[in-house]
Protein backbone atom coordinates (compact mmCIF):
# COMPACT_ATOMS: atom_id res chain seq x y z
CA UNK A 1 0.00 0.00 0.00
CA UNK A 2 2.82 2.59 -0.97
CA UNK A 3 0.42 4.51 -3.05
CA UNK A 4 -1.20 7.21 -0.91
CA UNK A 5 -3.87 7.75 -3.80
CA UNK A 6 -4.51 4.35 -3.91
CA UNK A 7 -5.40 3.72 -0.19
CA UNK A 8 -7.55 6.77 -0.18
CA UNK A 9 -9.47 5.70 -3.02
CA UNK A 10 -9.87 1.98 -1.58
CA UNK A 11 -10.83 3.94 1.92
CA UNK A 12 -13.77 5.41 -0.06
CA UNK A 13 -14.95 1.68 -1.87
CA UNK A 14 -14.50 -0.64 0.77
CA UNK A 15 -17.55 0.37 2.55
CA UNK A 16 -18.93 -0.54 -0.68
CA UNK A 17 -17.70 -3.59 -1.85
CA UNK A 18 -18.55 -4.73 1.75
CA UNK A 19 -21.66 -3.94 1.57
CA UNK A 20 -22.02 -6.02 -1.76
CA UNK A 21 -20.19 -9.20 -0.97
CA UNK A 22 -23.60 -10.67 1.05
CA UNK A 23 -26.07 -9.77 -1.30
CA UNK A 24 -23.75 -11.00 -4.69
CA UNK A 25 -23.61 -14.14 -2.78
CA UNK A 26 -27.12 -14.64 -2.09
CA UNK A 27 -27.33 -13.92 -5.92
CA UNK A 28 -24.94 -16.40 -6.78
CA UNK A 29 -26.58 -18.89 -4.46
CA UNK A 30 -30.15 -17.87 -6.40
CA UNK A 31 -28.30 -18.34 -9.71
CA UNK A 32 -27.29 -21.71 -8.79
CA UNK A 33 -30.14 -22.81 -7.33
CA UNK A 34 -32.40 -22.04 -9.93
CA UNK A 35 -30.38 -23.18 -12.71
CA UNK A 36 -29.50 -26.46 -11.21
CA UNK A 37 -32.92 -26.49 -11.06
CA UNK A 38 -33.17 -27.35 -7.26
CA UNK A 39 -36.75 -25.88 -7.67
CA UNK A 40 -38.93 -25.14 -10.45
CA UNK A 41 -41.04 -22.34 -8.60
CA UNK A 42 -39.09 -19.94 -8.36
CA UNK A 43 -37.79 -18.04 -11.24
CA UNK A 44 -33.83 -16.99 -12.29
CA UNK A 45 -32.21 -14.01 -11.38
CA UNK A 46 -32.10 -13.01 -14.78
CA UNK A 47 -36.14 -13.51 -15.67
CA UNK A 48 -36.75 -11.38 -12.27
CA UNK A 49 -34.39 -8.75 -13.82
CA UNK A 50 -35.95 -8.43 -17.28
CA UNK A 51 -39.53 -8.85 -15.31
CA UNK A 52 -38.32 -5.96 -12.74
CA UNK A 53 -37.53 -3.69 -16.93
CA UNK A 54 -41.32 -4.54 -17.81
CA UNK A 55 -42.78 -3.78 -14.63
CA UNK A 56 -41.32 -0.32 -14.38
CA UNK A 57 -40.88 0.63 -18.34
CA UNK A 58 -43.38 -2.23 -20.33
CA UNK A 59 -41.21 -3.19 -23.99
CA UNK A 60 -41.16 -7.03 -23.03
CA UNK A 61 -44.55 -8.45 -21.66
CA UNK A 62 -46.60 -5.78 -22.42
CA UNK A 63 -49.08 -7.66 -19.64
CA UNK A 64 -51.23 -6.03 -17.13
CA UNK A 65 -48.45 -5.24 -14.92
CA UNK A 66 -46.35 -3.91 -17.44
CA UNK A 67 -45.01 0.04 -16.94
CA UNK A 68 -46.93 0.40 -13.76
CA UNK A 69 -44.29 0.16 -11.12
CA UNK A 70 -44.77 4.32 -10.12
CA UNK A 71 -48.12 4.05 -10.00
CA UNK A 72 -48.11 1.37 -7.46
CA UNK A 73 -44.94 2.56 -5.93
CA UNK A 74 -46.80 6.08 -5.50
CA UNK A 75 -50.08 4.56 -4.68
CA UNK A 76 -48.28 2.55 -1.62
CA UNK A 77 -45.71 6.20 -0.71
CA UNK A 78 -48.55 7.45 -0.04
CA UNK A 79 -50.39 5.27 2.49
CA UNK A 80 -46.83 4.77 3.53
CA UNK A 81 -46.31 8.38 4.38
CA UNK A 82 -49.63 9.26 5.26
CA UNK A 83 -50.20 6.45 7.66
CA UNK A 84 -47.20 7.13 9.28
CA UNK A 85 -48.35 11.14 9.06
CA UNK A 86 -51.16 10.45 10.56
CA UNK A 87 -49.93 8.24 13.20
CA UNK A 88 -47.32 11.00 14.48
CA UNK A 89 -49.98 13.39 14.64
CA UNK A 90 -51.52 10.97 17.13
CA UNK A 91 -48.21 9.45 18.67
CA UNK A 92 -46.42 12.34 19.49
CA UNK A 93 -48.94 14.55 21.62
CA UNK A 94 -50.35 11.32 23.47
CA UNK A 95 -46.34 10.60 23.96
CA UNK A 96 -45.78 14.05 25.88
CA UNK A 97 -48.78 13.89 27.50
CA UNK A 98 -47.67 10.18 29.12
CA UNK A 99 -44.32 11.34 29.45
CA UNK A 100 -45.24 14.52 31.40
CA UNK A 101 -48.35 14.25 33.20
CA UNK A 102 -48.84 11.01 35.95
CA UNK A 103 -52.26 11.05 35.57
CA UNK A 104 -51.96 10.51 31.44
CA UNK A 105 -49.29 7.94 32.38
CA UNK A 106 -51.84 5.99 34.90
CA UNK A 107 -54.53 6.50 32.52
CA UNK A 108 -53.05 5.16 28.89
CA UNK A 109 -49.88 3.52 29.73
CA UNK A 110 -51.33 0.07 31.15
CA UNK A 111 -54.05 0.00 27.60
CA UNK A 112 -51.65 1.03 25.61
CA UNK A 113 -49.09 -1.56 26.70
CA UNK A 114 -51.94 -4.33 26.07
CA UNK A 115 -52.57 -3.69 23.44
CA UNK A 116 -49.02 -3.01 21.77
CA UNK A 117 -48.13 -6.85 21.53
CA UNK A 118 -51.11 -7.22 18.97
CA UNK A 119 -49.65 -7.86 15.44
CA UNK A 120 -50.82 -5.61 12.69
CA UNK A 121 -52.00 -9.01 10.92
CA UNK A 122 -53.95 -9.76 13.76
CA UNK A 123 -55.92 -6.22 13.16
CA UNK A 124 -56.57 -7.08 9.63
CA UNK A 125 -59.85 -8.65 9.80
CA UNK A 126 -61.30 -6.11 12.10
CA UNK A 127 -59.61 -2.94 10.16
CA UNK A 128 -61.72 -4.65 7.27
CA UNK A 129 -65.33 -4.45 9.37
CA UNK A 130 -64.30 -1.34 10.83
CA UNK A 131 -62.89 0.77 7.85
CA UNK A 132 -64.21 -1.72 4.72
CA UNK A 133 -62.22 -2.96 1.76
CA UNK A 134 -59.70 -0.79 0.38
CA UNK A 135 -57.77 2.33 1.14
CA UNK A 136 -59.00 3.47 4.43
CA UNK A 137 -58.29 -0.06 5.61
CA UNK A 138 -54.63 0.56 4.39
CA UNK A 139 -54.29 3.73 6.06
CA UNK A 140 -55.69 2.66 9.38
CA UNK A 141 -53.29 -0.29 9.41
CA UNK A 142 -50.07 1.42 8.26
CA UNK A 143 -50.98 3.78 10.79
CA UNK A 144 -51.10 1.36 13.66
CA UNK A 145 -48.39 -0.18 12.43
CA UNK A 146 -46.16 2.80 13.20
CA UNK A 147 -48.13 4.29 15.78
CA UNK A 148 -45.67 2.43 18.76
CA UNK A 149 -42.39 2.99 18.24
CA UNK A 150 -43.33 6.68 18.08
CA UNK A 151 -45.23 6.90 21.27
CA UNK A 152 -42.68 4.80 23.07
CA UNK A 153 -39.38 6.61 22.03
CA UNK A 154 -41.35 9.85 23.06
CA UNK A 155 -42.43 9.26 25.97
CA UNK A 156 -38.62 8.00 26.61
CA UNK A 157 -37.35 10.86 25.43
CA UNK A 158 -39.34 13.36 27.91
CA UNK A 159 -38.64 11.00 30.97
CA UNK A 160 -35.19 10.84 30.39
CA UNK A 161 -33.86 14.33 30.45
CA UNK A 162 -31.41 15.04 32.67
CA UNK A 163 -33.01 16.54 36.07
CA UNK A 164 -29.75 18.62 36.22
CA UNK A 165 -31.12 20.55 32.89
CA UNK A 166 -34.27 21.70 34.67
CA UNK A 167 -31.88 22.64 37.90
CA UNK A 168 -30.08 24.75 35.24
CA UNK A 169 -33.35 26.29 33.75
CA UNK A 170 -34.49 27.32 36.84
CA UNK A 171 -31.69 28.90 38.05
CA UNK A 172 -31.03 30.79 34.66
CA UNK A 173 -35.06 32.32 35.88
CA UNK A 174 -36.87 29.75 33.16
CA UNK A 175 -39.68 27.90 34.95
CA UNK A 176 -42.95 26.37 34.62
CA UNK A 177 -44.56 25.77 31.73
CA UNK A 178 -41.85 27.31 29.54
CA UNK A 179 -39.29 24.42 30.70
CA UNK A 180 -41.44 22.12 28.31
CA UNK A 181 -40.54 23.90 25.55
CA UNK A 182 -37.20 25.53 26.53
CA UNK A 183 -36.35 22.30 28.27
CA UNK A 184 -38.30 19.26 27.69
CA UNK A 185 -38.97 19.24 24.02
CA UNK A 186 -35.07 20.25 22.58
CA UNK A 187 -33.85 17.67 25.16
CA UNK A 188 -36.54 14.87 23.50
CA UNK A 189 -35.71 15.66 19.89
CA UNK A 190 -33.58 12.39 20.09
CA UNK A 191 -35.17 10.14 21.28
CA UNK A 192 -38.53 11.40 19.15
CA UNK A 193 -36.62 11.22 15.99
CA UNK A 194 -35.47 7.62 16.76
CA UNK A 195 -38.90 6.89 17.18
CA UNK A 196 -39.95 8.24 13.61
CA UNK A 197 -37.22 6.83 12.35
CA UNK A 198 -38.38 3.37 13.44
CA UNK A 199 -41.93 4.09 12.42
CA UNK A 200 -41.66 4.81 8.78
CA UNK A 201 -39.60 1.77 8.91
CA UNK A 202 -42.82 -0.34 10.22
CA UNK A 203 -44.78 1.51 7.70
CA UNK A 204 -42.85 0.22 4.93
CA UNK A 205 -43.08 -2.92 6.56
CA UNK A 206 -46.35 -3.39 7.01
CA UNK A 207 -47.90 -2.05 3.85
CA UNK A 208 -48.27 -5.29 2.46
CA UNK A 209 -50.41 -6.61 5.57
CA UNK A 210 -52.24 -2.93 4.69
CA UNK A 211 -53.01 -3.90 0.98
CA UNK A 212 -54.23 -6.63 1.41
CA UNK A 213 -57.59 -5.23 2.04
CA UNK A 214 -58.49 -5.35 -1.29
CA UNK A 215 -57.04 -2.15 -2.35
CA UNK A 216 -56.36 -2.10 -6.48
CA UNK A 217 -53.31 -0.40 -6.45
CA UNK A 218 -49.74 -0.73 -4.39
CA UNK A 219 -47.00 -2.67 -3.93
CA UNK A 220 -48.52 -4.94 -1.51
CA UNK A 221 -51.57 -5.47 -3.98
CA UNK A 222 -49.22 -6.39 -6.54
CA UNK A 223 -47.28 -8.85 -4.42
CA UNK A 224 -50.73 -10.39 -3.08
CA UNK A 225 -51.78 -10.60 -6.61
CA UNK A 226 -48.51 -12.17 -8.11
CA UNK A 227 -49.20 -15.19 -4.73
CA UNK A 228 -52.77 -15.52 -6.27
CA UNK A 229 -51.60 -15.71 -9.90
CA UNK A 230 -48.55 -17.75 -9.02
CA UNK A 231 -46.34 -15.22 -10.49
CA UNK A 232 -43.48 -15.39 -8.35
CA UNK A 233 -41.26 -12.69 -10.47
CA UNK A 234 -44.31 -10.43 -9.49
CA UNK A 235 -44.02 -11.25 -5.81
CA UNK A 236 -40.26 -10.97 -6.07
CA UNK A 237 -40.18 -7.54 -7.66
CA UNK A 238 -42.91 -5.99 -5.48
CA UNK A 239 -40.53 -7.21 -2.97
CA UNK A 240 -37.10 -5.89 -4.15
CA UNK A 241 -38.83 -2.24 -4.66
CA UNK A 242 -40.19 -2.21 -0.88
CA UNK A 243 -37.02 -3.15 0.06
CA UNK A 244 -34.99 -0.15 -1.69
CA UNK A 245 -38.24 2.07 -1.80
CA UNK A 246 -37.91 1.72 2.20
CA UNK A 247 -34.01 2.19 2.31
CA UNK A 248 -34.24 5.70 0.55
CA UNK A 249 -36.65 6.42 2.61
CA UNK A 250 -34.56 5.62 5.97
CA UNK A 251 -31.69 7.33 4.50
CA UNK A 252 -33.56 10.82 3.60
CA UNK A 253 -34.70 10.76 7.41
CA UNK A 254 -30.88 10.02 8.82
CA UNK A 255 -29.68 12.92 6.36
CA UNK A 256 -32.64 15.17 8.03
CA UNK A 257 -31.64 13.67 11.40
CA UNK A 258 -27.98 14.53 11.11
CA UNK A 259 -28.46 17.91 10.16
CA UNK A 260 -30.88 18.85 12.72
CA UNK A 261 -29.09 16.84 15.76
CA UNK A 262 -25.82 18.12 14.60
CA UNK A 263 -25.59 18.60 18.58
CA UNK A 264 -25.79 15.64 19.62
CA UNK A 265 -22.86 13.16 20.44
CA UNK A 266 -24.80 9.89 19.83
CA UNK A 267 -26.31 11.18 16.54
CA UNK A 268 -24.40 10.41 13.62
CA UNK A 269 -26.28 7.67 11.70
CA UNK B 1 -21.29 51.46 53.89
CA UNK B 2 -24.11 49.65 54.67
CA UNK B 3 -24.10 47.04 51.77
CA UNK B 4 -21.08 45.48 53.98
CA UNK B 5 -22.86 44.91 57.00
CA UNK B 6 -26.05 43.37 56.05
CA UNK B 7 -25.70 39.97 54.63
CA UNK B 8 -26.47 39.10 51.28
CA UNK B 9 -27.43 35.76 51.58
CA UNK B 10 -28.40 34.80 56.42
CA UNK B 11 -28.57 30.76 56.76
CA UNK B 12 -30.04 31.19 60.45
CA UNK B 13 -30.17 27.98 62.43
CA UNK B 14 -30.34 25.57 58.78
CA UNK B 15 -31.19 21.77 59.11
CA UNK B 16 -31.96 19.11 56.54
CA UNK B 17 -33.59 16.06 56.91
CA UNK B 18 -33.77 13.62 54.08
CA UNK B 19 -36.17 10.84 54.49
CA UNK B 20 -35.39 8.07 52.38
CA UNK B 21 -37.97 5.35 52.17
CA UNK B 22 -37.32 3.67 55.87
CA UNK B 23 -34.25 5.58 56.18
CA UNK B 24 -33.96 9.54 57.99
CA UNK B 25 -30.75 11.35 57.36
CA UNK B 26 -29.63 13.97 58.78
CA UNK B 27 -28.10 15.85 55.77
CA UNK B 28 -27.31 19.63 57.71
CA UNK B 29 -28.34 20.58 61.64
CA UNK B 30 -28.61 23.62 63.14
CA UNK B 31 -26.38 25.85 60.21
CA UNK B 32 -25.48 29.71 60.97
CA UNK B 33 -23.56 31.50 58.49
CA UNK B 34 -23.61 35.27 57.38
CA UNK B 35 -22.27 35.86 53.42
CA UNK B 36 -21.27 39.40 52.71
CA UNK B 37 -21.56 41.22 49.16
CA UNK B 38 -18.36 40.26 47.77
CA UNK B 39 -17.00 37.74 49.82
CA UNK B 40 -15.40 34.72 48.86
CA UNK B 41 -16.30 31.55 50.69
CA UNK B 42 -15.26 28.20 50.49
CA UNK B 43 -17.33 25.35 52.10
CA UNK B 44 -15.54 22.03 52.84
CA UNK B 45 -15.52 19.65 54.31
CA UNK B 46 -15.52 14.97 53.74
CA UNK B 47 -18.60 14.24 51.42
CA UNK B 48 -21.94 13.89 53.76
CA UNK B 49 -21.28 16.99 55.11
CA UNK B 50 -23.99 19.03 54.24
CA UNK B 51 -21.94 20.98 51.74
CA UNK B 52 -23.22 20.19 48.76
CA UNK B 53 -27.22 20.71 50.49
CA UNK B 54 -26.10 24.24 52.44
CA UNK B 55 -25.16 25.19 48.76
CA UNK B 56 -28.71 24.05 47.35
CA UNK B 57 -31.22 25.48 49.84
CA UNK B 58 -29.23 28.93 48.86
CA UNK B 59 -30.05 28.28 45.16
CA UNK B 60 -33.39 27.61 46.29
CA UNK B 61 -33.39 23.98 45.15
CA UNK B 62 -34.35 22.80 48.02
CA UNK B 63 -35.94 24.39 51.13
CA UNK B 64 -34.40 23.69 55.25
CA UNK B 65 -36.32 21.69 57.08
CA UNK B 66 -36.17 23.77 60.04
CA UNK B 67 -34.93 27.33 60.47
CA UNK B 68 -34.51 30.26 58.13
CA UNK B 69 -32.93 30.70 54.40
CA UNK B 70 -32.31 34.43 53.53
CA UNK B 71 -31.43 36.71 50.98
CA UNK B 72 -31.44 40.29 51.51
CA UNK B 73 -33.38 39.42 54.59
CA UNK B 74 -36.65 37.66 52.51
CA UNK B 75 -36.75 33.75 52.54
CA UNK B 76 -35.24 32.19 49.97
CA UNK B 77 -38.25 30.64 47.71
CA UNK B 78 -37.04 28.66 44.96
CA UNK B 79 -34.42 29.14 42.54
CA UNK B 80 -33.67 32.38 40.77
CA UNK B 81 -31.64 34.24 38.65
CA UNK B 82 -30.39 36.10 41.18
CA UNK B 83 -28.38 33.30 42.30
CA UNK B 84 -26.21 31.52 39.72
CA UNK B 85 -25.33 27.44 40.29
CA UNK B 86 -22.54 26.09 38.32
CA UNK B 87 -22.74 22.40 38.60
CA UNK B 88 -19.98 20.17 38.34
CA UNK B 89 -20.48 17.94 35.64
CA UNK B 90 -21.71 21.38 33.77
CA UNK B 91 -25.30 20.78 32.88
CA UNK B 92 -25.06 23.22 29.79
CA UNK B 93 -27.62 22.35 27.32
CA UNK B 94 -26.18 20.31 24.73
CA UNK B 95 -28.46 21.38 21.88
CA UNK B 96 -27.59 24.95 22.51
CA UNK B 97 -24.01 26.60 21.10
CA UNK B 98 -21.90 28.15 23.53
CA UNK B 99 -23.80 31.22 22.35
CA UNK B 100 -27.00 30.26 22.82
CA UNK B 101 -26.30 28.82 26.57
CA UNK B 102 -25.43 32.15 27.10
CA UNK B 103 -27.99 33.70 26.06
CA UNK B 104 -30.54 31.73 27.75
CA UNK B 105 -30.56 33.23 30.57
CA UNK B 106 -30.77 36.90 29.44
CA UNK B 107 -33.67 35.95 26.39
CA UNK B 108 -35.26 34.13 29.80
CA UNK B 109 -35.37 37.64 31.33
CA UNK B 110 -37.05 38.81 28.51
CA UNK B 111 -34.11 41.29 26.93
CA UNK B 112 -34.29 42.66 23.45
CA UNK B 113 -32.17 40.53 21.16
CA UNK B 114 -29.60 43.05 20.49
CA UNK B 115 -29.53 43.31 24.49
CA UNK B 116 -28.82 39.94 24.33
CA UNK B 117 -25.89 39.93 21.84
CA UNK B 118 -24.56 42.34 23.31
CA UNK B 119 -24.15 40.64 27.25
CA UNK B 120 -23.40 37.38 24.68
CA UNK B 121 -20.70 39.40 23.68
CA UNK B 122 -19.03 40.72 26.52
CA UNK B 123 -19.09 37.28 28.61
CA UNK B 124 -17.65 35.25 25.81
CA UNK B 125 -15.05 37.26 25.80
CA UNK B 126 -14.74 37.55 29.28
CA UNK B 127 -13.98 33.91 29.39
CA UNK B 128 -12.25 33.73 26.38
CA UNK B 129 -14.18 31.77 24.44
CA UNK B 130 -14.81 33.69 20.83
CA UNK B 131 -13.05 31.09 18.72
CA UNK B 132 -15.85 28.74 19.93
CA UNK B 133 -19.03 30.68 20.31
CA UNK B 134 -20.66 28.43 17.48
CA UNK B 135 -19.20 24.83 18.85
CA UNK B 136 -21.81 22.59 20.73
CA UNK B 137 -21.16 21.49 24.37
CA UNK B 138 -20.07 17.85 23.34
CA UNK B 139 -17.06 19.48 21.14
CA UNK B 140 -15.81 21.29 23.95
CA UNK B 141 -13.08 19.75 26.78
CA UNK B 142 -14.12 19.76 30.05
CA UNK B 143 -12.56 23.26 30.70
CA UNK B 144 -14.50 24.82 28.48
CA UNK B 145 -17.61 23.24 29.38
CA UNK B 146 -17.10 24.90 32.44
CA UNK B 147 -16.33 28.34 31.14
CA UNK B 148 -19.37 28.35 29.49
CA UNK B 149 -21.20 27.52 32.56
CA UNK B 150 -19.52 30.48 34.72
CA UNK B 151 -20.38 32.68 31.55
CA UNK B 152 -23.82 31.63 31.42
CA UNK B 153 -24.59 32.88 35.22
CA UNK B 154 -22.35 36.33 35.10
CA UNK B 155 -24.51 36.68 31.85
CA UNK B 156 -27.36 36.11 34.00
CA UNK B 157 -26.70 39.23 36.26
CA UNK B 158 -26.20 36.80 39.35
CA UNK B 159 -24.94 38.63 42.21
CA UNK B 160 -24.47 35.27 44.24
CA UNK B 161 -22.46 32.66 42.04
CA UNK B 162 -22.52 29.11 43.98
CA UNK B 163 -20.47 26.60 42.70
CA UNK B 164 -20.91 22.88 43.88
CA UNK B 165 -17.20 21.08 43.18
CA UNK B 166 -16.91 22.68 39.88
CA UNK B 167 -13.25 22.13 38.84
CA UNK B 168 -13.69 18.46 40.39
CA UNK B 169 -13.96 16.57 37.31
CA UNK B 170 -11.12 18.53 35.27
CA UNK B 171 -7.25 17.90 35.23
CA UNK B 172 -4.71 19.54 37.60
CA UNK B 173 -3.18 21.87 34.90
CA UNK B 174 -6.76 23.01 34.06
CA UNK B 175 -7.90 23.46 37.35
CA UNK B 176 -5.01 25.68 38.41
CA UNK B 177 -5.72 27.63 35.43
CA UNK B 178 -9.24 28.04 35.89
CA UNK B 179 -8.37 29.06 39.66
CA UNK B 180 -6.43 31.58 38.56
CA UNK B 181 -9.12 32.89 36.02
CA UNK B 182 -12.15 32.89 38.53
CA UNK B 183 -10.25 34.66 41.03
CA UNK B 184 -9.70 37.27 38.30
CA UNK B 185 -13.26 37.70 37.21
CA UNK B 186 -13.58 37.72 41.15
CA UNK B 187 -11.64 40.85 41.29
CA UNK B 188 -13.09 42.87 38.18
CA UNK B 189 -16.81 41.78 38.95
CA UNK B 190 -16.76 42.30 43.21
CA UNK B 191 -19.04 39.37 42.71
CA UNK B 192 -19.89 36.83 45.79
CA UNK B 193 -18.77 33.51 45.51
CA UNK B 194 -19.44 30.62 47.53
CA UNK B 195 -17.63 27.39 46.15
CA UNK B 196 -17.75 23.85 46.94
CA UNK B 197 -15.03 22.02 47.25
CA UNK B 198 -13.10 18.59 49.14
CA UNK B 199 -9.79 20.20 48.45
CA UNK B 200 -8.12 21.75 51.25
CA UNK B 201 -5.51 23.39 48.77
CA UNK B 202 -8.22 24.82 46.53
CA UNK B 203 -10.46 26.58 49.49
CA UNK B 204 -6.69 28.06 50.90
CA UNK B 205 -5.96 29.38 47.71
CA UNK B 206 -9.22 30.65 46.33
CA UNK B 207 -11.45 31.47 49.81
CA UNK B 208 -11.01 34.62 52.01
CA UNK B 209 -13.18 32.52 54.19
CA UNK B 210 -12.85 29.23 54.55
CA UNK B 211 -16.12 26.95 56.42
CA UNK B 212 -15.14 23.79 57.52
CA UNK B 213 -17.67 21.48 57.92
CA UNK B 214 -18.20 17.58 58.87
CA UNK B 215 -20.48 14.77 59.02
CA UNK B 216 -22.82 12.47 60.96
CA UNK B 217 -24.78 14.77 60.88
CA UNK B 218 -23.51 17.40 58.59
CA UNK B 219 -22.86 20.85 60.55
CA UNK B 220 -20.88 23.63 60.35
CA UNK B 221 -17.67 23.23 62.64
CA UNK B 222 -15.80 26.47 62.13
CA UNK B 223 -15.21 29.54 60.00
CA UNK B 224 -12.15 30.52 59.64
CA UNK B 225 -11.11 33.91 57.56
CA UNK B 226 -8.35 34.16 55.92
CA UNK B 227 -6.09 36.91 55.33
CA UNK B 228 -3.40 35.75 52.86
CA UNK B 229 -2.47 38.34 50.69
CA UNK B 230 -2.86 37.91 47.04
CA UNK B 231 -2.22 35.78 44.45
CA UNK B 232 -0.93 33.43 47.24
CA UNK B 233 1.73 31.08 47.01
CA UNK B 234 0.41 27.09 48.15
CA UNK B 235 4.52 26.18 48.20
CA UNK B 236 4.49 28.99 51.04
CA UNK B 237 5.50 28.60 54.49
CA UNK B 238 2.31 30.65 55.45
CA UNK B 239 -0.14 28.36 53.54
CA UNK B 240 1.36 25.33 55.04
CA UNK B 241 0.62 26.52 58.12
CA UNK B 242 -2.72 27.23 57.19
CA UNK B 243 -3.45 24.02 55.93
CA UNK B 244 -2.77 22.47 58.43
CA UNK B 245 -4.67 23.97 61.22
CA UNK B 246 -7.90 23.39 58.67
CA UNK B 247 -6.81 20.10 57.98
CA UNK B 248 -7.03 19.35 61.62
CA UNK B 249 -10.29 20.55 62.03
CA UNK B 250 -11.66 18.39 58.54
CA UNK B 251 -10.52 15.30 60.38
CA UNK B 252 -11.57 16.07 64.26
CA UNK B 253 -14.92 14.33 63.37
CA UNK B 254 -12.68 11.11 63.12
CA UNK B 255 -11.11 11.50 66.78
CA UNK B 256 -14.78 12.07 68.05
CA UNK B 257 -15.89 9.01 66.67
CA UNK B 258 -12.50 6.72 67.89
CA UNK B 259 -13.15 8.36 71.51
Amino acid sequence: MGNPQASALWSRLKPVVYAAIVPLLLLAFWQVATTQRWTLLIPTPWQVGEYMIDFAVGGVYDDAYSATLLTHLLASMGRVYGGFALAALFALPIGLLIGRIPAARMLLDPFLQVMRPIPVTAWLPLSMILFGLGAKSAFALVCLGAFYPILLNTVFGVRAVDPKLFEAAAMLGCTGNAQFYKVVLPAAVPSIFTGLRLGLGLAWFVIVVGEMTGVPQGLGAVIMDGRTLSRTELVICGMIVIGVAGYLSDRVVVAIGNRLLRWSPNNHG
Amino acid sequence: MAEATIPIVEIKDVSKIFQLQDQTINALSGANLAIRKGEFICLIGASGCGKSTLLRIMAGFETPSSGEALMWGKPIDGPGPSRGMVFQDYALFPWLSVRDNIAFGPAARGLSSGEVKATVDKFIDLVGLQKFATAYPHQLSGGMKQRVAIARVLANDAELVLMDEPFGALDAMTRERLQDELLEIWERTRLTVVFVTHSVEEAIFLANRVVVMTPGPGRIESDNALDLARPRDVASPEFNAIRRVLGAKLHSHHGKKAA
